[in-house]
Formats: C-alpha cells, structure tokens, sequence
C-alpha cells in the first residue's frame, strides 16, 4: 500500500446474500453469490468503468465498497487525501462514518434516490448538518454555492423534487454526492434512466467537476459506448467476477476475453455504414442464475470457444502485459 | 415499391383535466411492402402514441384520435368499426410491446395464449394451432418448444419472453409488424439476439416493419428509412444512410452529436442540447424545437416549419440551412 497513486485497492471481494426459508427459525437454505471474489484498484484521479449486464454484480460491487452492505469476505483499502489507509471492511460506527465524508454515491434513479417531502435546500443540506460541517446560515450559502456548480439556479433552495425533470433531478443528486467535498465518488448507472440528449448533459458536467475538484469516479454502467467515452480503465463484470480489466483503448481495440469480445459486438453503432460492415458474435442463451453459478469459468456455458479446462477449473487472473488483466484460459 | 400503409395528417390528442394533450400533431408517412421503417425520438415525443392510434389502441376516453386518415389496403384504419379493425389487428398488422414482463398474462400458459390467436383469427382447431404454436416457438429460436407451451410466463427470462411476444405477433403471417422498443427492457447482448432474429425472420417472411426506439444505433443497422420525431412533429425523414452522414435539422445534428460511440477513438466533448422538449400541453406557437435550438431565429419563433424536400427522400422541418448556418 505504499503506491501513493492507489486511492481504492479492493481486494477479493465476496457478497453473497443468504436465501432463506421458514418463518421464526429462517434456515439459511443457499446463496445469491452476487460479487464473489472481486479485485482492483483505483487510481487517484482516474474514472474506472464498471460494466456488465444487468444481475452481474456491478451495483452490489460499488455498494459493497461503500459499505451500504457488509462485505462476506475480502478487504477494501482506502487511501485519502491525509496518506491514511483504512480497511473499510473492518471499521463501523462512528470511524466508518467519518471516512463516509469522503466517497459519496450518484444513483441511478433520479426519481427515487430524492426524498419528496423535502426541499431542495434540505437534500443538499442535510450532509453539511450531520457531519457538521456548517451550521445555520452557512448551510444555506453552501447550497446555493453546490446548486450553482451543477448549473442550476440557486434560487431553487426551497422547490421539490417533484418540480425538476429527470436530468435536473440528476444534478440535485450530484450536488448531494458533493456536498462534503468527497475524494471518491460511485456513479451507479447516473444516466441510464435520461433521455439521450439530457444523458449528454450530465456527462460533461461529471467531467467538468472531476476535472475542477480532482475527483476519482467509479462509473458503473451497461452502455458500453457511454463508459468508452469517460472512463480511463475500464473493468467488465460476468456474474459476480471481473473477466477483464485494462485501460481504455486496450479494451476497445483488443478485448481478450471472449464475452468481452461478445458484448463490444453487440453494442449498435449509430452509423449504418459500419453497421453493414459489422460481425456480431451473438451469444446463445441467459445468464446463469447467481445462485448457483457454473463451476470452472462462470463463462464457459455460453462460451463460443469454450474447451474442458473452461468447466472444470476457474481461470486465474492474470496479467498479459501493459496492465492489461483477464481472467480466461484460452487467452494466451 | 407498392405503399402498404399510408398514414395521412394523423392527430391524436388527450383530454386531461389539466388542458389538452397534443401527443401527435399531424404526421404523415408511408410504409413500403417489406419495408423496415425506424421512427426515433425520445420519451414523450410521440412515437408510441402514432402507431398506438393506427391499431386503434389509445383508450378513448381520455384520448381521441382528431384527425387523419391510415390507408390500408384500400381501407382506413382510423374509420373502422370495432369488429373490423379486430380482423386487422394481430392478423394483417401486429405488434410487439416494449415490455416483455407485462405485456403477456401472468395466468395463462405460453401455449394457451399462442394458439388464441390461431383459433381467432384463422379459425384453426385446438390439434392444428397447437403443431402451428411449437412451430412458431422452433422458429424465434426457443428450445424444447413442446413441453414449454405448457409453461408460464414467469417461467421465461426477458429474452426468452419478448422471443414468445415475436413469435406471437407473427403467428398469423402479418404484412406489417409493429415494434414498439422491443429491445429497450433487454441487455445488450440479449437484444442483439433479438434483432438478429427480427432480421432473419423479415428475410424468411418479408412482412413491412415500423421500428419505434430512442435508441439510433439500433435503427442504424436494421432500417431502410428513418423518420425522427419530437413533440408530435416529424421533423426530419430520410434514407437511413442519408440520415447520419448529413443530417439536416439541427435536433438530429444534436442527437447524434449527443451520442458517444463504442468504435470513437479520440475523446470529444459531448454535444449537449440545452434545456428540454416542450410541454406537449401547450404547445409554442412557432416551430417545437426553437428554445433548444442553437440556430433559432426570429422566424423560428413565430412560424412552425413545414416538412420539406431536401433530397431525394429526404425531407425536414426547419426555417434554417444547417449547412449553411442561417436562413434559406
């Protein structure tokens, strides 16, 4: 942990939700494993994109590593600003809640992420107010202050939720997530319940603001080309495990790992020319249930060049050169 | 190409306590024999309210259908009793829905609710529309498609329920398939299942399709033409290569703009287009897009832009040459 450059260093990270049955004695009858066995780093200043499709993990990972669930096994380090690693798997109470000043969420649904009883003023406000950061007046000045960085009027302290459409509704969102001036921010799908063109709007202001307050995003997303346009490096989730990790234009020009390569495929491009010219790899088949996941690679039922190795051991995670992580058999 | 549908100055409006909806405010289109045909646009814009009124599904009350005729085959759509637009509706035009989880009934089998169908509109018996529903089931591509007519629809997954959905909406053979963002509620590598298997089925069946998303990348690939909608109004209509190689009216420019690529390989900024759609109850009087729009102009504000000839099939609305960046 002495790389100074290293902000979130997860380590092995396990979730699993236990499935019950009965009523006054729940038996624990199995698992979701939703994240099972999870390792990266994020790098001070660098957005790492997070992508899989939906069931694969990726929400539970960014939620995991904010502790909004306990971790089942595996470790998270977090680096601030002050050169003080902290395992956040191991603090609670109050320890825990003083580093929560300093890595904040955007959530994916801006309707339901905002608490319509209360103003504007109040959600922005209310973080500055628990964590005591200012007090009467001051609270109220620092909001206008955060509503006008996200580009709204800072007149609006007192309106609702319910007045804001769904792309200024991100931005009060955004706003919350800033308010206590956090190193790390979990961006969980932050546009993916937008219109097209409001969708452009909150990305350049998240690159505005990251650019201006040094910021390290997590951006967990399932668009594929949305992630390419902002992430640094870029991280691809199967069924709870990463399958591959690299920078940015590695992943893009070169996918190693066969459901990597899968999913660029299936992502249209907005330009038919390319899209007559386009092969598809189409994958056969649904993900498999968590609860059960196949043995060996998770991949290997609905893998195009799957071989016997792929059911019966689980691929290492390896390191090609360059950075350039994936955790598959064939890859040579 | 022969016009199978003709859709003239359809108008579509909903009477709510609070004002009159304007959701479609006079669009006409046609759609050629075994034409596939992209409209886009995004939430609210009217899209799924213009095909929604054609097969005459809007409730009425609230909504009302103002205006506008829908030739098919020699007959209008829009003036149809109830009795004969059912004739059409699943047999000669048919449609799938966005949401594969609600659109099929969570109490009746997969079977029961292809073979209705079958039964209804071509008078089939129980044996015969049942071998019709497992052939249907073998061709969208569903495995052990006899012990599954049995199953339930919670017993599917997304994919596999918008695949009974297709197979449904065409177990009469239509000429003219309806699909309403069939793909919107899927992954991504599921929804690549699915327009493959759309694109095949057209080639086999050579049914006309009108494919309703707010996703361009997808009618990119799978449309011939494109029409782009907002508030209500085409605003811009065209061959779909022409469509993105030179858009002409400055909301498709911004659109596109708007839209990151998985091929980009230099990072741009993003083109955001400012501000939002317009409140479809009171509707500016001059053209829809001018408050969003960077080249409006004084015109703009007072006059709504026609649909116009720009090309050869290609047609706009809009008072300024965006090549040009001023009046024509």
């Amino acid at each position: 942990m002495t790389n100074d450059n290293i902000l979130l260093k997860v380590q092995d990270l396990k979730k699993h939700f236990p499935i019950t049955q009965g009523i006054v004695f729940m038996r624990e009858v199995g698992s979701v494993k939703a994240v099972d066995g999870v390792s990266f780093d994020v790098k001070r200043g660098e957005t790492l994109g997070l992508v899989g499709e939906s069931g694969c993990g990726k929400s539970t990972t960014g939620r995991t590593i904010l502790q909004l669930h306990r971790a089942t096994a595996g470790h998270v380090y977090f680096t601030g600003a002050d050169n003080q690693t902290v395992d956040l798997t191991a603090i609670q109470g109050e320890p825990l809640r003083k580093m929560r000043r300093k890595m904040q969420m955007i959530f994916q649904d801006p309707y339901a992420s905002l608490n319509p009883r209360m103003t504007v003023g109040d959600i922005i406000g209310e973080p500055l107010i628990i964590h005591n950061v200012a007090r009467g007046k001051e609270v109220n000045e620092r909001v206008q202050e955060l509503l006008k960085i996200v580009g709204l009027n800072p007149l609006f302290t007192n309106r609702y939720p319910h007045e804001f459409s769904g792309g200024q509704r991100q931005r009060i969102g955004v706003a919350r997530a800033l308010a206590l001036q956090p190193e790390f921010i979990v961006c969980d799908e932050p546009i993916s319940a937008l219109d097209v063109s409001i969708q452009a709007q909150v990305v350049n202001l998240l690159e505005d603001l990251q650019e201006q307050f040094n910021l390290t995003y997590l951006f967990i997303a399932h668009d594929l080309s949305m992630v390419r346009h902002i992430s640094s490096r870029v991280a691809v989730m199967y069924l709870g495990a990463i399958v591959e990790l690299s920078s940015r234009d590695e992943l893009y020009n070169n996918p190693l790992h066969p459901y990597s390569q899968a999913l660029l495929s299936a992502v249209p491009v907005p330009d038919p020319v390319v899209e007559e010219k386009r092969q598809r790899i189409i994958l056969q088949g649904d993900v498999p249930s968590p609860i059960n996941p196949p043995s060996g690679c998770r991949f290997h039922t609905r893998c195009p060049i799957a071989q016997s190795i792929c059911s019966e051991t689980r691929p290492e995670w390896r390191d090609m050169g360059g950075g350039h992580w994936v955790a598959c058999h064939l890859v040579q | 190409m022969v016009d199978l549908l003709e859709v003239k100055d359809l108008k579509t409006q909903f009477h709510t306590r609070e004002g009159v909806v304007h959701a479609v405010n006079g669009i006409s289109y046609t759609l050629g024999e075994g034409e596939t045909l992209g409209i886009v646009g995004e939430s609210g814009c009217g899209k799924s309210v213009s095909v929604l009124s054609l097969m005459r599904l809007i409730p009425e009350p609230p909504g009302k259908i103002a205006g506008g005729q829908a030739m098919f085959q020699g007959n209008d759509l829009l003036k149809m009793s109830q009795d004969e637009i059912r004739r059409v509706r699943g047999a000669q035009i048919a449609m799938i829905f966005q949401d594969p989880m609600t659109s099929l009934n969570p109490v009746l089998t997969i079977g029961r609710q292809l073979t209705e169908a079958l039964e209804v509109h071509l008078g089939m018996n129980s044996q015969q529309s049942r071998e019709r529903a497992v052939e249907l089931l073998n061709m969208v591509g569903i495995p052990q498609a006899e012990d599954r007519l049995s199953d339930y629809p919670h017993q599917f997954s997304g994919g596999m329920r918008q695949r009974v959905m297709i197979a449904m909406a065409l177990s009469c053979n239509p000429q003219v398939l309806i699909a309403d963002e069939p793909t919107t509620a899927l992954d991504v590598t599921i929804q690549a299942q699915i327009v493959e298997l759309v694109k095949r089925l057209r080639d086999e069946l050579g049914m006309a399709i009108i494919w309703i998303t707010h996703d361009l990348g997808i009618v990119a690939g799978l449309a011939k033409r494109v029409i782009v909608m907002y508030a209500g109004f085409i605003i811009e209509e065209a061959p779909v290569k022409e469509l993105y190689g030179d858009p002409r009216h400055p909301y498709t420019l911004g659109l596109l703009g708007s839209l990151p690529r998985v091929d980009e390989t230099a990072h741009r900024r993003l083109i955001s287009i400012e501000g939002l759609p317009p409140d479809l109850l009171g509707l500016p009087q001059g053209c829809p897009f001018a408050p969003r729009c960077v080249y409006a102009m004084d015109r703009c504000w007072k006059e709504n832009p026609p649909l116009e000839s720009v090309g050869p099939g290609h047609y706009k609305a809009c008072w300024v040459d965006t090549r040009q960046g001023r009046a024509q």
